[in-house]
């Protein structure tokens, strides 16, 4: 939906990742940007450039935090520094809304930093619950969780992704981070019907989509955010957007970073897609 | 299966160290069997079986781990070459696995466990020390906490044998055996020059400068790793200099940390107090030390002038 609880009712269009290869375009050619999306732990620090360029980017832009290591699905409770740390950056950022990955990556106080798929049973849709509104609550603003790309399944999974998706956002009340390119890039690994996904997803829970490029192997696809978003990541992205409407969203671009205005470039492509849900929306 | 022992196990196997060849292992080092494990967890599908399904998040894991390591650490790299470091990095993960949420903490535990592990550098396990000193140094004082400086004010009226001045928290002092910043610019320019010249002249020109530095006598120099604008920088201190920083850091009041740091210094007694003036001006230009906690000992300190 255009403005919801779940992204604190903004209206925000077509946004990037703020990466450092653009921080010199950024500061000095002023781009016109509707929003940059940072990753949280790159400035969940306690002072130096990072968090000056930051604070220069928040003077002209608006700015969303994306996490990658709050791990909603780990079994273990909430790190309390991680939490901390989290907060303050928040207060500083204004973001309107919090978004991070329907996964675990930690056990036992060690960290894989990886986005590691969830087993779906009910057991983990409660737990990751709880999680989540555990995080919401101390950090005071409205979460929203990502679906991964994935590459492996597992045997005591009692429910497809999608409905394990929908049962954590609807035990947690929280927003859903729609990344079409992740659903794609594991349709293909787990042979499912992508649209299936996307048709299935609570539409007024959706507060952000995210779309990506990907890499082709010849027995599954990795998800590497190195290339352009691919015609059939649009398809999906379209249908999306027809459930949804205009909505925040944001191309991932990571690895092999091209320039600004190609990456800036590629994610404006979006628009023809927005544009025709603006037009179904007044008609 | 529990959430909490399936994650478990599928940590530990994601965690297990990959071949030579960068493949996941069939038998871990402890006996397991990776093909069991792996299907007792995951399912195969139409095209991977359960254990090449595992072995792709047991490869990026250490690609992942490997690769963030091999950035903070050049220097390090540079020291004991390019087949050692790696070896060093993959022993020393499995030993110290990350336990931070931010892969920024990934080499915290690397000097002392270099310590602890002396053939892992070989003979250049000093100078290795010394450079993972430096790197991890540079890290905390690129993104460390800055707090409001001193300023001269603050000082007015304040007893110096009982003032106790805090250096900012960005701020490492370190003593160190070898001229390891000088080297490490160096390999940082290496680095930068790829662009200009070739891969391989970089590394010979690498490696002898490595091996120039490791021949030296290892001669004390003390070093300060700071920040200044946001860029970090590292600068040479006298001895003496040193002591009184390390002092004041180590929480001792300001008449004794100078007095203990002059102690047995070959400078002349008739310069020092000029020397130390310098080099408290130096300081205070550099903002190196914080503004003045109101704590029960710095008033009283104060109120007793």
């Amino acid at each position: 939906m255009p403005a919801n609880r779940f992204n604190g009712h903004t209206d925000y269009g077509i946004g990037i990742g703020l990466r450092s290869p653009h921080y010199h375009h950024i500061l000095t050619r002023k781009p016109v940007v509707d929003w940059f999306e940072i990753i949280s732990e790159n400035f969940m620090i306690d002072g130096g450039r990072p968090l000056r360029i930051l604070d220069q980017i928040l003077e002209q832009y608006k700015v969303v935090q994306h996490g990658v290591s709050m791990y909603f699905g780990s079994a273990e409770r909430p790190n309390r520094e991680h939490l901390r740390r989290l907060k303050t950056l928040v207060q500083r950022s204004k973001t309107p809304w919090l978004s991070d990955h329907l996964c675990w990556g930690s056990v036992d106080g060690r960290y894989t930093h990886d986005l590691l798929p969830m087993p779906y049973t009910f057991e983990a849709a409660r737990s990751t619950a709880q999680k989540i509104r555990e995080v919401r609550d101390f950090i005071e603003i409205p979460v929203a969780v990502e679906n991964v790309s994935s590459y492996a399944e597992f045997h005591v999974s009692e429910m497809t992704e999608w409905e394990f998706l929908n049962e954590v956002a609807e035990r947690a009340d929280c927003g859903i981070l729609l990344d079409v390119n992740n659903i794609y890039v594991s349709s293909q690994n787990h042979s499912f019907d992508p649209f299936t996904y996307v048709n299935s997803v609570p539409a007024e829970r959706v507060a952000q989509i995210h779309i990506a490029g990907h890499s082709k192997y010849r027995r599954y696809i990795l998800d590497t955010h190195d290339h352009p978003v691919i015609d059939p990541v649009w398809k999906l992205y379209a249908r999306a957007i027809e459930r949804v409407g205009h909505t925040a969203t944001l191309l991932e671009w990571d690895d092999s970073i091209p320039s600004f205005d190609e990456v800036h470039d590629e994610a404006l492509k979006a628009n023809r897609f927005l544009a025709s849900a603006s037009l179904a929306a007044a008609v | 299966m529990k959430l909490l022992n399936l994650q478990r196990r599928m940590a530990r196997a994601v965690m297990t160290p990959l071949t030579h060849s960068e493949r996941m292992r069939t038998v871990a080092p402890d006996g397991r069997s990776m093909r069991a494990v792996a299907s007792q967890i995951i399912k195969p599908n139409d095209r991977l079986t359960s254990f090449e399904r595992l072995e792709i998040y047991n490869r990026q894991y250490w690609f992942r781990v490997l690769s963030a390591f091999a950035e903070d650490f050049p220097g390090v790299r540079a020291v004991l070459g390019g087949r050692r470091f790696d070896a060093m990095a993959k022993a020393y993960l499995i030993d110290c696995p990350s336990q931070s949420f931010t892969l920024r903490n990934l080499g915290s535990r690397l000097v002392s466990w270099l310590q602890k592990h002396p053939s892992r550098a070989g003979e250049r396990q000093n100078l290795a020390v010394d450079m993972a000193r430096l790197e991890w140094a540079d890290i905390e004082a690129f993104d460390g906490l800055r707090e409001p400086s001193l300023k001269p004010e603050d000082l007015a009226g304040v007893n110096p044998a009982k003032l106790r001045l805090r250096s900012q928290p960005y701020i490492s002092l370190l003593a160190l055996r070898y001229p390891v910043d000088d080297l490490l610019l160096e390999v940082r320019k290496d680095s930068d020059d790829l662009d200009v010249a070739s891969n391989a002249f970089n590394e010979r020109h690498k490696r002898k400068r490595v091996g120039a530095v490791a021949k030296l006598n290892p001669s004390a120099i003390f070093l300060a790793v700071h920040r200044l604008d946001e860029d970090v920088y590292f600068r040479r201190l006298d001895r003496e200099e040193f002591a009184i920083l390390s002092a004041l850091q180590a929480g001792k009041p300001l008449s004794a940390a100078i007095e203990s740091a002059l102690r047995g210094s070959l400078i002349a007694v008739a310069d020092r107090a000029a020397h130390v003036e310098k080099w408290f001006h130096t300081w205070a230009a550099l903002g190196w030390f914080c503004r003045l906690e109101k704590s029960p000992k710095n008033e009283k300190a104060a109120s007793r002038q």
